[in-house]
């Protein structure tokens, strides 16, 4: 399913039925908003409709590496120990 | 001590006078959720050995006379969405089974900082994403009022433990009605701060242009009290308001004058029998108190779910990419001929449920290429125009009022097809989305099949206007105390639980 590899999702074959089910509806629902006059208005990305505020580029506290990557599944020394990403033979990656 | 003052007041007060100790406090605590939660399922974790260590030291602190925090020896449950430091943050998935995380959320460090006792993570649908707790990967919560029903969501755990007695104060998220459905469901207090007016750092998120944590108790002034020590701004959240913090509690019991309230007539005509009746006769009570009922047009109010959903499926859909299996959580095994995309999705798959898979992919979809202008950045322009509706009503009274909820809790299993479920959050969505600040306070009782349910009555205000939220919530309170006195959450109370109204 197309969406499932944009979302980065593996369904099982046997649920694909089901949420292509679900997501049509829900679509169906979302539909409705084609109905609203939206002439001249804005789009309202953030309640409070304020702008990036900048911090100062200072170094404050940080959470040291040891601590931050101790939740890695992988690690080797200071760095998370993923699967090859560069295929080096055939196919390009993905 | 004022007679009126909520439990945490009375609870801290007791322990900084000598009258009670923080230990003897957290053990009453964690003796009852022994005894009950194998039932309730409402936690998730408990953290007793870290809460006892932090009561000795409160404690001790007292002892030597010194000044201690304003909720000091008060044992307080979080939601299993919001960042602590002892004990996991699992948001409720499979994904985050294990995950510790290295810092507490900054909502968190203030209520330890004002001496806040944090005994564990309560129960939530996964990552907030549900209205009833249903979704949750690790247990069902149940109602304490009926256990056939649930206790509303996402932040059922919470809610639930608050109504059983186990904690007197919980923190939950809201993103679409998370704090203040299952309060109305459970019979609690349960409040959305204005958006920005508690950090959200710390606070795993699902909507960020949508979520706030806030408080669930018992009472009223329990409420504006955990709202006044987490309330500020934080560098580490940039859309962390920077608007002062007003005092909450010194005029909390003082009535509005000429207190007007709004009334959107047609959300009255869309919940059951039982709430409508309950919210007429809150209506008449606050007319009684000589409040002056105004009644006001939400003309965009049928497109809130719609535009509420399309904006909280997109925005979460890019929040939770986070979680790839790189860098924590949920790993799964690959090949050496497998490609790093496939341990991406694979380990999603495994580690999220159903819903929340259905929400990335929905969300995803309306922010693809050719699908954008029509519904995401239309459900933004129609976001503007619910705001604008919501401005042009509070030109003419304080806050609104209404039911919290279409209807009461419903048993396990009711809502199977996700849109029947979205529509539980019709009354509680605009909140969010226009970023103003709501309250659901229990407001009467129904009979169902021989189980006593509660109503919930909620209230919303203008953004930042929280002092005005609270004092009108708290005359409403004060009103129908008597009435409501009469009906307790069927579980055994502990004796302290009866808040002095």
């Amino acid at each position: 399913m197309h969406l499932a590899r944009l979302a980065r999702l593996q369904l099982d074959p046997a649920d694909i039925d089901q949420y292509r089910a679900d997501l049509a509806t829900v679509l169906g629902y979302f539909d409705q908003l084609q109905q609203v006059d939206v002439e001249g208005i804005e789009p309202l990305a953030h309640p409070a409709d304020v702008t990036n505020p900048l911090a100062a580029d200072q170094v404050g506290d940080v959470l040291p590496v040891e601590t931050i990557i101790e939740q890695a599944p992988r690690v080797q020394g200071s760095f998370i120990a993923v699967p090859k990403v560069i295929q080096t033979e055939g196919g390009g990656g993905g | 001590m004022s007679e009126n003052a909520g439990q945490l007041q009375r609870i801290a007060g007791e322990i900084r006078t000598g009258e009670d100790s923080a230990t003897h406090q957290l053990d009453q605590a964690l003796s009852r959720i022994n005894e009950i939660d194998p039932t309730q399922a409402c936690f998730r974790e408990l953290c007793p050995e870290e809460a006892k260590a932090q009561a000795k030291l409160v404690d001790a602190a007292i002892a030597r006379g010194e000044e201690v925090g304003p909720l000091a020896g008060v044992p307080i449950a979080v939601k299993d969405n919001i960042a602590t430091s002892t004990g996991r943050t699992s948001c409720g998935s499979r994904f985050l089974e294990d995950y510790r995380s290295p810092f507490d959320a900054t909502a968190v460090q203030r209520l330890v900082d004002a001496g806040a006792i944090i005994i564990g993570k309560t129960n939530c649908d996964e990552f907030g994403m549900g209205s009833s707790s249903e979704h949750c990967a690790y247990a069902q919560t149940r109602n304490p009022w009926d256990p056939s029903r649930v206790p509303g969501g996402s932040s059922g755990g919470s809610a639930a433990a608050i109504a059983a007695g186990m904690v007197p104060a919980a923190l939950g998220s809201d993103t679409g009605g998370s704090v203040r459905q299952p309060a109305a469901f459970c019979g609690t207090v349960g409040l959305k701060p204005t958006y920005g007016r508690v950090s959200r750092y710390g606070l795993v998120a699902f909507g960020s242009s949508l979520d706030q944590i806030g408080p669930l108790a018992s009472t009223v002034a329990d409420a504006a009290l955990l709202l006044q020590v987490m309330a500020g701004p934080d560098e580490h959240d940039a859309t962390c308001s920077d608007v002062r913090v007003q005092d909450y509690l010194a005029r909390l019991e003082e009535p509005v004058v000429d207190l007007r309230i709004g009334v959107a007539e047609r959300l009255l005509d869309q919940t059951e029998p039982p709430l409508r009746a309950v919210i007429r006769q809150v209506i008449d009570t606050c007319a009684a108190l000589g409040a002056q009922i105004v009644p006001v047009s939400l003309p965009h109010l049928e497109y809130c779910i719609a535009t509420y959903y399309i904006i909280a499926m997109a925005e979460a859909s890019a929040n939770l990419a986070r979680f790839d299996g790189v860098r924590y959580g949920r790993r799964a095994s690959v090949t050496p001929e497998e490609s790093l995309e496939t341990m991406y999705a694979r380990s999603r798959s495994e580690g999220f449920g159903a819903e929340v898979q259905r929400r990335i992919m929905l969300g995803t979809y309306v922010l693809s290429a050719g699908y954008y202008d029509a519904y995401y950045k239309r459900a933004q322009r129609v976001r503007r125009l619910i705001k604008q509706d919501f401005d042009r009503a509070f030109t003419d009274c304080h806050v609104l009022l209404g039911p919290t909820t279409p209807s009461v809790a419903f048993p396990f299993g009711d809502k199977p097809d996700p849109l029947s479920m979205y529509q539980c959050d019709l009354h509680t969505v605009p909140a969010n989305l226009a970023g103003i600040c709501a309250i659901s306070i229990p407001a009467g009782h129904t009979e169902i099949d021989g189980k006593t349910l509660p109503i919930g009555a909620q209230l919303q205000g203008q953004a930042f206007d929280e002092p005005i939220l609270l004092r009108a919530a708290r005359m409403i309170e004060r009103a129908l105390a008597p009435t409501l006195a009469r009906t307790r959450c069927p579980y055994p109370s502990r004796s302290a639980d009866s808040p002095s109204l």
